[in-house]
C-alpha cells in the first residue's frame, strides 16, 4: 500500500505546529497503524530528520497510552478498538490520512501526537479510590455482589483512560471518563464510604482541569475502544444528586 | 438545564392543548382566551394569573438560556486548538443542532409574541378576538407566516427529541432497557407536540376553520 500521511508535528508545548505531508511506500496491509508509524519513523532518522513522537505502550489495546484522531475519528474509523490495534487494511491503497492529537485544554500537546494526560490524574486524585485497606485478594463469599451490580462495574472497570471520549466530545468533556470511575466504585461494598463525596470530588476535580460540560451527545460512547456504555453517566447523574440532596461531600 | 426545560415543556403542552380548542369553534377559542384572564379570580385580580405565568416563565427561560449558554462557552475553552479534519458528530442531527436551533426558536418566539400576543404584526390584530386573529394569520395569500411557522415548530421538535432525553439522562435515567424507553419517549413526545401545533395553521391553510 502506499499512502499519503498528514501528520501534526509541533516540537515542543510552546510551538504553534503545523500539518506536514509524509508520503510512505510499500505498507503491508496486515501492519498495525502504529507499525505504520514506526515505518515512517525509520525512514525520518535515517534520513536525518526528527521521528514522529507518539505514545504507545502494551500495543494489545488495554493500556491506554496509545490515541490520536485518524481522519477525524478518535482512534481510527474501526470501533471498539485503539490505535495499536487498528490495522493498515482498514484503509484503501493511495489513500490520504490525516493524523492529529487529541485536541483539548486540558490534553495539552507535549510533542507531535503526544499530549499530557495528568488531568485524567487529577480527576481520579478528587476521589476515584477506597480508603478502606482491601488487603490481599479476599474470599470471594465474604462480600456478595449481586450479579448485575458486578456486571455493571466491570463494564465500567474497563476504561483504560485512553482520553478518546474527551477528544471526540464536541463540547471537550471528560464525563464519559469520570462517570466509568465513579460507577466502577460506587456499585461495589468496598465503594460505598466515600460513594457521595467521591461524585463531587470527581466532578469538581474534572471542572476545574478545563474540561467542558456533558451536553449527551453521545460521541464519546461511539469512540470509545471499551465500548463503555452513555447511560453509565446517568449513573453519575444519580449519584451527583443524591450527594448534592445530602449537602455532604465539598470539601 | 433540565429542570428549566422541564418547566418550559409543561408550557408547551399546555399552550399546544389550548390551540386545540379552535377546532370546536371561535367562540369557544375566544372563551378560552378569556378564561385564562380570569383564572384565579376572584383570589387574584383579572389578569394576574396570566402575568403570573408569563414571569415565572420567563425566569425558566433566562435560566435556560444562561445554562446553555454556560455550556457552550465552555466548550468552547474546552478545546482552543480546533482539529483540522474533524468528521461530522455522529450523535443525532438534533443533539448537534441543540443550540443554532435554540436560538431560531428564540427569534421565533419574539415574532410570535408580536403576532398572536400584543398584534403588532398581525393583519387583525384585535386582542378581544383571538380566533380572527388566527385565521388572519394563516390565510394562504400569507403562506409565507405558515412557512415560518412550520420551521420554527420543526426546529422545536429536533429541540425537544434531544432535549426530553437529554434531561431524563441528567436527571438520573441509568440503564440500558430505560434509555432504549427515554428514547423513544423522547421521540413520540416531539412528534406529537409537533403535529399538535402544526395541525392549527394547516387547518386554516386548507380553510377547514374560518
Amino acid at each position: 500500500m502506499n499512502l499519503t500521511l498528514r501528520i501534526w508535528r509541533q516540537t515542543g508545548p510552546e510551538d504553534k505546529g503545523r500539518m506536514v505531508t509524509y508520503p510512505v511506500e510499500d505498507i503491508s496491509p496486515d501492519m498495525s497503524f502504529l507499525e505504520m508509524l514506526d515505518v515512517l519513523n525509520e525512514r525520518l532518522t535515517l534520513a536525518g530528520e526528527e521521528p514522529v513522537a507518539f505514545d504507545h505502550d502494551c500495543r494489545e489495546g488495554i493500556c491506554g497510552m496509545c490515541g490520536m484522531m485518524i481522519n477525524g475519528n478518535a482512534h481510527g474509523p474501526q470501533r471498539g478498538t485503539t490505535a495499536c490495534q487498528l490495522h493498515m487494511r482498514q484503509f484503501t491503497d493511495g489513500e490520504t490520512i490525516d493524523i492529529e492529537p487529541w485536541r483539548a485544554r486540558a490534553f495539552p500537546v507535549v510533542k507531535d501526537l503526544v499530549v499530557n494526560r495528568n488531568a485524567f490524574d487529577q480527576i481520579i486524585a478528587g476521589g476515584g479510590f477506597v480508603t478502606a485497606p482491601t488487603g490481599s485478594a479476599p474470599e470471594a463469599h465474604a462480600a456478595p455482589v449481586a450479579k448485575a451490580d458486578a456486571d455493571a462495574a466491570f463494564e465500567s472497570a474497563a476504561c483504560i483512560g485512553c482520553g478518546a471520549c474527551v477528544a471526540a466530545c464536541p463540547n471537550g468533556s471528560g464525563m464519559l471518563f469520570t462517570a466509568a470511575k465513579v460507577t466502577q466504585l460506587s456499585l461495589l461494598p468496598q465503594g460505598q464510604p466515600e460513594r457521595y463525596t467521591r461524585v463531587i470530588g470527581m466532578v469538581d476535580s474534572h471542572d476545574d482541569a478545563g474540561f467542558g460540560g456533558c451536553t449527551n451527545a453521545g460521541e464519546c460512547t461511539v469512540v470509545c475502544p471499551k465500548g463503555i456504555p452513555l447511560h453509565t453517566i446517568g449513573r453519575l447523574n444519580r449519584d451527583y444528586l443524591a450527594a448534592t440532596a445530602k449537602h455532604t461531600g465539598r470539601s | 438545564m433540565a429542570v428549566t426545560g422541564l418547566v418550559l415543556v409543561l408550557f408547551l403542552v399546555a399552550h399546544m392543548l389550548g390551540n386545540l380548542k379552535i377546532f370546536t369553534g371561535a367562540e369557544d377559542f375566544d372563551h378560552y382566551a378569556h378564561w385564562l384572564r380570569e383564572l384565579g379570580t376572584p383570589l387574584l385580580p383579572y389578569g394576574w394569573y396570566l402575568w403570573l405565568q408569563r414571569g415565572a416563565l420567563l425566569v425558566a427561560l433566562a435560566g435556560h438560556i444562561w445554562a446553555a449558554t454556560m455550556l457552550a462557552l465552555r466548550a468552547r475553552s474546552a478545546r482552543p486548538v480546533k482539529y483540522a479534519h474533524r468528521n461530522k458528530v455522529q450523535g443525532s442531527y438534533a443533539a448537534r443542532t441543540m443550540r443554532w436551533g435554540g436560538v431560531i426558536i428564540a427569534l421565533f418566539v419574539i415574532y410570535h409574541i408580536l403576532d398572536l400576543t400584543t398584534g403588532h404584526l398581525n393583519p387583525v390584530g384585535d386582542p378581544t378576538r383571538p380566533q380572527a386573529n388566527v385565521v388572519a394569520d394563516f390565510a394562504p395569500e400569507r403562506w409565507y407566516v405558515t412557512l415560518f411557522y412550520t420551521l420554527a415548530i420543526v426546529a422545536l421538535g429536533f429541540h425537544l427529541r434531544h432535549g426530553a432525553y437529554s434531561a431524563l439522562r441528567s436527571l438520573g435515567q441509568q440503564t440500558p432497557q430505560g434509555e432504549r424507553r427515554a428514547r423513544g419517549l423522547a421521540l413520540l413526545f416531539a412528534v406529537a407536540l409537533s403535529v399538535g401545533y402544526l395541525v392549527v395553521p394547516f387547518a386554516v391553510l386548507l380553510g377547514l376553520v374560518r
